[in-house]
C-alpha cells in the first residue's frame, strides 16, 4: 500500500509537468502585463520594463525582504488592536522577531502555538502573505540564475518586482484557490470561529477552535513554506483531515520544485538539460523516500519494538508508512510541515529526515530555492570534472572561471558552516543544552535538527525542543536569516556573471551534461559533499543512537 | 519620487509592494475563498477527537476510548510527546515514553479483561531496563531502573550478577542501558498504547475497536455483533484502496451508539 502511494504521487507529478513548466515559463519569459498587474506596478512606483543587473535585483530582493519582516514583526506586536484578535495579547518580542524571520525567509520555523497565539488577522494577513511572497521570491532568484545561463553577453537579470508579482499572481494564487477548495471538501476548515467550548459525551469541557485554515494549508505546502496553523501542524485534523488530503498535500509539496526543472530547460533552450536536473533530484528523493519508509516500517528501536510498530506521534488515518512519506517529502524541499512527530521516528527514520535537510534540500528543494541550490551543485560537479581531465569547464555554455567557482563554493559553505557552528555553540553553553526534552544522542539530535532546520530555511523540528527562549529564538533567528540571503545574494552575483558571458561553443573536451553519467556524477558530488560534512555529527546523534 | 535617492524609491516600493500584496493575499483572498468555500460546503463535526473519561480521567466503561493523547485533546495545546525512541529510563522529573507505553497497555488490559503484557514491559507495567555497571566489560553489578524498591526486579539475575531494584536519586547515567526483551507478545493494540501526533487523533485502529467491542456490549446490554456492525459502519477505510490505514471514528461510533 506503501509504495503505490509513492508510485501514484510519481505518476500525478509526471502528469502535471509538462503543462506546469511550460505555464512558467510563459509566465517568467512573457513580455505582456495584464491588466491587475499593470494597476499593481503602478501602486508600486515601480517601471515593470527596466531590467535590473544583479546589484540592483539584490537590492530590490533585500529592500522588500527586510520590510517584510519589519511588517510581520509590527503586526504580531499590534494584533491586540486589529481585528479578529480572539482576545490574544501581543507576540513576544523576542518570538515575534523570531517568526517574522522565519516566515519571510521561507522558513517557517515556530516558536509558538499557532492555536493560543496568533490572531486570525496575524495568521492569514501577516504569516499568510509570507507564504506566497516568500515563495514568489525563491522562484524569483531561480528564474534569475537560469537567465544568466540563458542570455549571452546581457548586463541584466530581470526585474524583480516583475518576477515577485507574476510569481505571487499568475502561479501561486490561482493553485493556492483552487488547491484549498479541494482540501476544504476534503474536510479543512474555513471560518472565522474563535476559542470557544463544547461539551463532550460525557459531559466534559472541551476547548476547540477555527479559523480561515484552508486558504493558508494550501500555501503553505504549495509554497514549501511548512508553518502551520495550529502547533501540531498536518497531523491536526482541521489542517490534514483524511488520507487523501494527505496524498494531496504531499502532492502540493513537490509541485513546483519538481515543474520548475522544465522551466529551467525551457528556458536555456534544451529541455534534455532539465530532464536531467529532474533526473538526478528523482533519483535521490526515490532513494531516501524508499529508505525513510524501510527504517519506519522496521521500526527497529526499543519503544517502536515494545509497541509494535512506530506508531508514537503518528496518526491513525495516515499509517506509519505514509507518515514516513511525508517526513521525507517535507524535508526534501524546505517545507518543514509535518503530519507526525519526526522527534519519534526511529533513530534512523529520523536521521533520514535530517540527512535531507543537510542535502541542502536540493531534491527537489524549495520552490526556486530547489533549482537554484541544484544547478549550483552542477556547476560545482562540472568543475570537479574538469579538474579530472584537466580542462576548463563550462556549463551550458558558459565557462566556470574562478569568480564562479568561488560564489559557487561560498554558497555551498554557508550553511554547514550556520549549522556545525551553531551546534556546536548550544552544545557549549547553559541556554542552549536546557533546550533538550530528551536525553544522550537522542538530545543532541533535536539541537542539530533545530540548526539544521533553520540554517537550511526548514522549518520543521525535533519538536521536543524548548526554542521559545529568547537565546533560542535569537539564534535560530540569525541561522534563517544568514541561511536564506548570503545564499541568494551569492546566487545573484553568479547569474549577473554568467549573463555577461558570451557563450563559448562546445568542443570534444565539453562534458555533456544532460546524460545518465553527468546525473551520476552530480548525485555522487552531492552525497559525498554532505556526507563529508556531516557524517561525524550524525555519528554523535542518530548513529549512536540507532546502533547502541 | 525620481528625485529621491535610489535606496529611499527601493524600501518606498518595497513598502508598497507589501502592502498591496497583503491586500491581496492577505485579505481578499482568504476571504474570497472562506465565501466560496461556505457556500459549496458543509463542515464535518466529526474531525477532533474526544476523550471518553469521566472528570477524574478514568475512562467511562460503555462508550468506547480513544487513543493515548500528549494535548488531553484540547484544541487550544495540541501536541504530540515528542518523546524519542530510546527513550527508556525514567527519572524523578519525567516517566520514559517505554513506561508510559508500558503502563498503558496494563491500564488497556485491565478494562478489557485481557492481557496488557508486551515486550520489553514487566509485568507491573514499566519499562524492563537494565542499568548495568561497567557500562563496557564484565558486568559486576545491575539496577532494573525503573523498579523503585522495594520492587522485585522483573529478572533476578542479568548475565550471573543479581539485579538490584531502583533507588530513586541514585544516578545511574554512568551504566550500560540494556533493554530486555522478554517473552511477551502483545495482545493490545499499537495505536492504543502510543499518544498520537495531533492530540485530537479521531480515529482508533479496527482491531483496537474490536478489543473494546465486549467490554462496550457488556456496560449497554447489547450484543457484541450489533456494537460489531455498528463498528463496521463507523471505519473510513483507505481511500482509492491505498492511502493511510483504515480507521475508526470514535466520536462517530459512540455518538451512534448513544443514539441506540
Amino acid at each position: 500500500m506503501g509504495w503505490t502511494f509513492i508510485l501514484s504521487l510519481v505518476v500525478a507529478l509526471a502528469v502535471v509537468y509538462k503543462p506546469l513548466g511550460d505555464f512558467m515559463h510563459r509566465v517568467y519569459t512573457g513580455g505582456r502585463h495584464n491588466a491587475v498587474e499593470r494597476v499593481t506596478y503602478r501602486l508600486l512606483g515601480v517601471r515593470p520594463d527596466t531590467e535590473q543587473r544583479w546589484s540592483a535585483y539584490a537590492r530590490s530582493l533585500l529592500a522588500f525582504s527586510v520590510v517584510s519582516i519589519l511588517f510581520v514583526y509590527a503586526l504580531q506586536r499590534l494584533q491586540d488592536k486589529l481585528w479578529l484578535s480572539l482576545g490574544f495579547p501581543p507576540v513576544t518580542d523576542h518570538i515575534a522577531w523570531n517568526t517574522a524571520i522565519s516566515f519571510v525567509t521561507n522558513t517557517n520555523w515556530q516558536a509558538y502555538s499557532g492555536e493560543n497565539t496568533m490572531s486570525h488577522l496575524t495568521q492569514m494577513a501577516a504569516l499568510a502573505v509570507q507564504n506566497f511572497v516568500s515563495a514568489a521570491v525563491g522562484m524569483a532568484v531561480a528564474i534569475a540564475l537560469v537567465r544568466g545561463f540563458a542570455r549571452r553577453g546581457s548586463d541584466t537579470i530581470g526585474n524583480f518586482w516583475v518576477d515577485l508579482v507574476r510569481g505571487s499572481l499568475r502561479v501561486l494564487l490561482p493553485i493556492a484557490f483552487v488547491g484549498a477548495l479541494v482540501l476544504v471538501a476534503g474536510g479543512v476548515v474555513q471560518n472565522f470561529a474563535g476559542p470557544h467550548d463544547i461539551t463532550t459525551l460525557t459531559g466534559n469541557v472541551q476547548h476547540v477552535t477555527g479559523g480561515p485554515v484552508a486558504s493558508q494549508e494550501v500555501i503553505k505546502e504549495l509554497g514549501t513554506n511548512g508553518g502551520g496553523f495550529y502547533n501540531t501542524n498536518s497531523a491536526h485534523p482541521y489542517e490534514n483531515p483524511s488520507a487523501w488530503t494527505n496524498w494531496f498535500e504531499i502532492f502540493l509539496i513537490l509541485l513546483i520544485p519538481i515543474a520548475l526543472t522544465r522551466t529551467f530547460g525551457r528556458m536555456v533552450g534544451q529541455l534534455r538539460q532539465g530532464y536531467a536536473i529532474l533526473a538526478v533530484m528523482g533519483v535521490i528523493a526515490i532513494a531516501s523516500v524508499v529508505l525513510t519508509n524501510v527504517f519506519e516500517l522496521a521500526g527497529d528501536a526499543t519503544v517502536p519494538q515494545a509497541v509494535g510498530a512506530a506508531m508514537e506521534g503518528k496518526d491513525v488515518r495516515f499509517g506509519v508508512a505514509n507518515s514516513a512519506t511525508f517526513a521525507a517529502a517535507t524535508t526534501l524541499t524546505s517545507t518543514g510541515a509535518v503530519n507526525s512527530f519526526h522527534d519519534s521516528f526511529t533513530p534512523f527514520g529520523g536521521m533520514m529526515t535530517l540527512f535531507n535537510m543537510m542535502l541542502g534540500e536540493v531534491a527537489p528543494g524549495g520552490v526556486g530555492a530547489g533549482l537554484y541550490g541544484m544547478l549550483i551543485l552542477a556547476v560545482i560537479t562540472v568543475f570537479v570534472a574538469g579538474l579530472m581531465v584537466g580542462r576548463t569547464p563550462e556549463y551550458l555554455g558558459k565557462k566556470i572561471g574562478s569568480r564562479e567557482i568561488k560564489l559557487a563554493s561560498l554558497y555551498f559553505l554557508v550553511t554547514p558552516a550556520l549549522v556545525l557552528i551553531g551546534t556546536a555553540v548550544a552544545m557549549g553553553n547553559e541556554a542552549g543544552l536546557a533546550a533538550m526534552l530528551n536525553s544522550g544522542p537522542h538530545g543532541f539530535s533535536e539541537i542539530l535538527y533545530a540548526f539544521t532546520s533553520a540554517s537550511n530555511n526548514n522549518g520543521s523540528a525535533f519538536g521536543g525542543v524548548t526554542v521559545n527562549t529568547p537565546w533560542y529564538d535569537v539564534a535560530l533567528g540569525l541561522c534563517m536569516a544568514l541561511g536564506r540571503f548570503l545564499p541568494i545574494i551569492f546566487v545573484l552575483a553568479l547569474a549577473g556573471s554568467l549573463a555577461r558571458q558570451t557563450p563559448v561553443p562546445e568542443s570534444a573536451g565539453t562534458l555533456p551534461t544532460h546524460r545518465p553519467q553527468f546525473v551520476g556524477l552530480v548525485v555522487g558530488v552531492t552525497i559525498v559533499l554532505v556526507a563529508l560534512t556531516f557524517l561525524p555529527a550524525l555519528a554523535l546523534g542518530p548513529i549512536a543512537e540507532g546502533l547502541f | 519620487m525620481e528625485r529621491l535617492p535610489s535606496w529611499i524609491r527601493q524600501h518606498l516600493a518595497a513598502l508598497r509592494a507589501v502592502l498591496v500584496l497583503t491586500a491581496v493575499l492577505g485579505v481578499a483572498y482568504p476571504l474570497a475563498t472562506t465565501g466560496v468555500a461556505q457556500a459549496l460546503f458543509d463542515e464535518n463535526p466529526g474531525l477532533i477527537g474526544q476523550s471518553f473519561t469521566d472528570a477524574d480521567g478514568n475512562p467511562v466503561a460503555k462508550y468506547f476510548q480513544s487513543r493515548p493523547s500528549a494535548a488531553g485533546y484540547d484544541m487550544l495545546a495540541t501536541a504530540a510527546s515528542n518523546l524519542g525512541p530510546e527513550d527508556v529510563v525514567d527519572t524523578p522529573d519525567r516517566t520514559s515514553l517505554l513506561t508510559q507505553v508500558c503502563a498503558r497497555s496494563v491500564a488497556v488490559g485491565r478494562l478489557e479483561s485481557v492481557s496488557g503484557a508486551r515486550p520489553y514491559c514487566t509485568s507491573d507495567g514499566v519499562g524492563a531496563v537494565l542499568k548495568v555497571f561497567p557500562a563496557l566489560g564484565k558486568p559486576t553489578r545491575a539496577v532494573s531502573v525503573n523498579q523503585a524498591c522495594p520492587a522485585r526486579p522483573f529478572v533476578a539475575t542479568y548475565q550471573g550478577v543479581a539485579v538490584e531494584c531502583g533507588k530513586p536519586g541514585e544516578d545511574y547515567a554512568a551504566g550500560r542501558t540494556v533493554p530486555i526483551r522478554g517473552g511477551a507478545t502483545a495482545v493490545v493494540p499499537a495505536d492504543a498504547v502510543t499518544a498520537s501526533g495531533s492530540g485530537l487523533d479521531p480515529h482508533i485502529s479496527v482491531a483496537y475497536a474490536e478489543l473494546q467491542a465486549p467490554r462496550v456490549a457488556r456496560e449497554r446490554g447489547l450484543p457484541v455483533d450489533q456494537v460489531n456492525t455498528l463498528i463496521e459502519q463507523h471505519t473510513t477505510g483507505r481511500p482509492l484502496g491505498f492511502m493511510g490505514e483504515p480507521g475508526v471514528n470514535v466520536l462517530e461510533l459512540n455518538t451512534a451508539l448513544d443514539k441506540g
